[in-house]
């Protein structure tokens, strides 16, 4: 196989998909992913496929074993969803989810900043069609804001290469920001500037740290049911890639991680919407790779990669079940599932299978990749860190690994007895699970492809290691049953959490009334002032300023007397007035002034503004 | 609880408004898992003490001193779970919207 970038491999194939049918076209999708991955086999160490542009050279091709390390898991999370989505007749979704996955390989497989903000690019246009997809009119507007804020990101980044280039001297390779060794601060002005502190934020928001998250929580759940599991494969996972390469030491990173894995579970625990449940277990998770990143040793950064690499596979399988329980009911929310487990017995074990792994129970995948990083953590003497993230597994067992199946399939019986999920549905779920099991029984199979040796005390079976955390994942279920039992456990509520999203989605309302309500009134009446009322009462004045200041006074007068209601002074000021109004009729030059006088004000006016300009 | 009411009549999907979704005819006839519920919950409670209880046939290699405490990790995670949960519940009281909040 000639070594061409997948990225180019997933574009280009996905061109003539409009245009097959049937069979064919099922075909073709399946093969796209398996001709790339062979391809990318053939691909040599290093960079190629370098083109020149815009001044710069540009790779497209630059392989090493943690860019390949993504982009194996990225193939695998292609093939699978596109095998999960064969059924989908709508081209549009499978249109989208090729080139979305082709983008986000050449992001992976990007050797400069500028084809990586490309690709940054393409992935928000290409991942927000999954969510227009679902043709709804709330899903359009949800569309719109998860394309804003992924804008939003592509514009930092952009900007932050254009000032790390220019004005902070950086170079454009896609290589580490951070100097050798760990605990550097992104404050530190000797390797971090505006540009590096943009890239940073720009990665940031794709990676949903805490106030930047929403747009997972709120963009994932409305889209369609195969739409969900390829959206949580590629763009957050590319950018945990991203600081696995660019900011790996940074120890910020930590403090942010140990957050993400933290806040989203006290959410998952009220949300009654179960895939926003998985969107929020997925920032958890993704804060213990976030937290792996920031340690930055040699084994936290395997741990990171090795973690985003089960995570893109259990979560797709989580994903892929509550996908296939809305394909065949229409229902997402907990308050309206259950007892699902009579007609969905396949989906129901593959989604036990997927909790299992989540919550890193020993055979399962997450117990080998997770534990890297906490004791990544514990060997580094990261005594609270370690205390939060051991929080944070017990968390998500308790509602991604308990949760989710339970009031999906198992709890009260919600009556519904839907079919099982289609074939290639079952297909691509069993293959996944069977995956999480392979990877969780034989660690070898990816430590082998991470960068860095594991060391023989983060080694993931031995008996202290198994026991400990069979310990805390039996008693964690133990505080669900009693909680349970006790009537304590919030029950599912048909309703939605305020979140950060509030500001964009209520305050911003807040804001537009205000600016479209009395801020305009206000600039309004401002702009009349200045613009008529002041300019029209200058010109009356200035057409006849004597008579314009008699007036004036006679009016006031008019007004005195007025007020001392005295009739004798009334009438005098009355004559008064009637008269100068006739003079002033009579002095008034009107439109044609005398030349002299127009010469002699324009000599004023002038007098006044260089006087005016002098100071 | 505030659960859908069991349909009695045909329900649809709204993903796709053609199909209705099979409803339960009859009475409940009930599973392996709806039987078993309280052995199920019973075994969960004697793995729980037997996970324990294995604390004292393993030499530990901690890393932090309660990681020696005696049935530590068990502690934690039980301890954790109901916190979690507890203050979760707390949590609805101020971010708890109904359904339509956000097309309001």
């Amino acid at each position: 196989m000639p070594s061409v970038p997948p990225a180019l491999v997933f574009l280009v194939a996905s061109l003539p998909v409009p245009f097959l049918r049937g069979a064919l076209r099922k075909g073709w999708l399946l093969a796209i992913p398996v001709v790339s991955f062979f391809c990318l086999l053939s691909a040599p160490e290093g960079a190629s496929w370098q083109v020149e542009a815009f001044g710069n050279t540009l790779t497209l091709l630059q392989v090493d074993q943690t860019s390949l390390l993504f982009g194996y898991v990225f193939h695998i999370a292609a093939f699978l969803g596109l095998l999960y989505a064969l059924h989908v007749k709508d081209t549009t979704q499978q249109v989208a989810a090729t080139i979305y996955a082709g983008t986000a390989l050449g992001a992976v497989f990007a050797g400069d900043m500028i084809t990586f903000w490309l690709f940054w690019e393409g992935m928000a246009f290409s991942s927000v069609f999954l969510i227009l997809a679902r043709r709804q009119k709330s899903s359009n507007k949800i569309a719109m804001h998860y394309l804003l804020v992924q804008l939003l990101s592509g514009l930092l980044l952009l900007v932050g290469i254009a000032v790390h280039l220019h004005a902070d001297g950086g170079s454009l390779a896609m290589a580490r920001l951070t100097p050798e060794g760990i605990g550097h601060s992104i404050f530190d002005p000797s390797w971090a500037g505006v540009g590096t502190w943009l890239i940073f934020l720009a990665l940031g928001i794709k990676c949903a740290w805490p106030l930047m998250h929403n747009w997972v929580t709120e963009g994932y759940p409305a889209a369609t049911p195969t739409g969900a599991v390829f959206l949580s494969a590629f763009t957050t996972k590319c950018a945990v890639y991203a600081l696995v390469r660019l900011f790996p030491g940074t120890e910020e990173l930590i403090w942010i991680g140990v957050g993400m894995a933290a806040f989203p579970i006290f959410y998952a625990v009220i949300e009654n919407d179960l895939r926003r449940v998985l969107c929020y277990s997925m920032i958890n998770q993704i804060g213990f790779m976030v937290v792996g990143v920031g340690i930055g040793t040699e084994l936290a950064l395997n741990g990171a990669m090795a973690h985003a690499f089960c995570d893109i596979i259990f979560k797709g399988l989580l994903f892929m079940t509550m996908g296939a329980v809305l394909f065949r009911t229409g229902r997402i929310n907990g308050s309206d599932l259950g007892g699902l487990h009579r007609t969905m017995p396949f989906t129901t074990i593959c989604c036990t299978v997927g909790a299992a792994s989540i919550s890193a129970f020993p055979l399962f995948s997450a117990f080998i990749s997770k534990s890297l990083i906490m004791v990544a953590a514990a060997h580094e003497g990261y005594h609270g860190v370690w205390l939060v993230l051991l929080f944070a597994a017990a968390g998500v067992f308790h509602h991604a690994g308990i949760k989710i199946p339970f009031f999906a399939f198992f709890a009260h019986d919600s009556g519904l007895r839907p079919k099982e999920a289609p074939p290639n549905m079952l297909l691509a779920m069993g293959v996944s699970a069977a995956a999480c099991i392979a990877l969780g029984c034989v660690p070898a199979l990816l430590y082998d492809q991470l960068p860095y040796a594991i060391p023989d005390y983060a080694a993931p079976y031995t008996w202290p290691h198994v026991i400990q955390q069979t310990q805390l994942l039996v008693w964690s279920a133990l505080a669900f049953a009693t909680l349970m039992l006790l009537g304590l456990y919030p029950p599912e509520l048909r309703s939605v959490n305020l979140d950060a999203d509030w500001w964009y989605r209520k305050a911003t309302r807040g804001l537009v009334a205000f600016v479209a309500g009395p801020l305009m009134a206000f600039f309004g009446l401002l702009s009349r002032t200045v613009h008529e009322t002041i300019p029209r009462g200058l010109g009356y004045f200035a057409k006849n300023p004597g008579g314009a200041m008699r007036l004036a006074f006679d009016r006031f007068l008019l007004g005195w007397a007025g007020f001392f209601r005295s009739m004798d002074a009334i009438d005098r000021a009355q004559a008064r007035l009637t008269g100068d109004q006739a003079r002033y009729q009579a002095t008034s030059p009107g439109a044609a002034w005398p030349i002299g006088t127009t010469v002699l004000y324009s000599a004023v006016a002038f007098l006044i503004f260089l006087l005016l300009y002098l100071f | 609880m505030s659960h859908a009411p069991i349909p009695t009549e045909p329900v649809f999907n709204p993903e796709d408004p053609e199909v209705p979704v099979p409803v339960r005819e009859g009475p409940d006839e009930g599973t392996w898992f709806t039987r078993n519920v309280r052995r199920i919950i019973i075994g969960l409670y004697i793995t729980a003490a037997l996970m324990v209880l294995l604390d004292l046939v393993y030499t530990k290699h901690s890393h932090f001193p309660e990681e020696d405490w005696f049935g530590f990790y068990g502690f934690y995670g039980f301890v954790g779970c109901v916190t979690l949960v507890l203050l979760a519940k707390l949590l609805r009281k101020f971010v708890m919207r109904s359904e339509d909040y956000w097309d309001a």
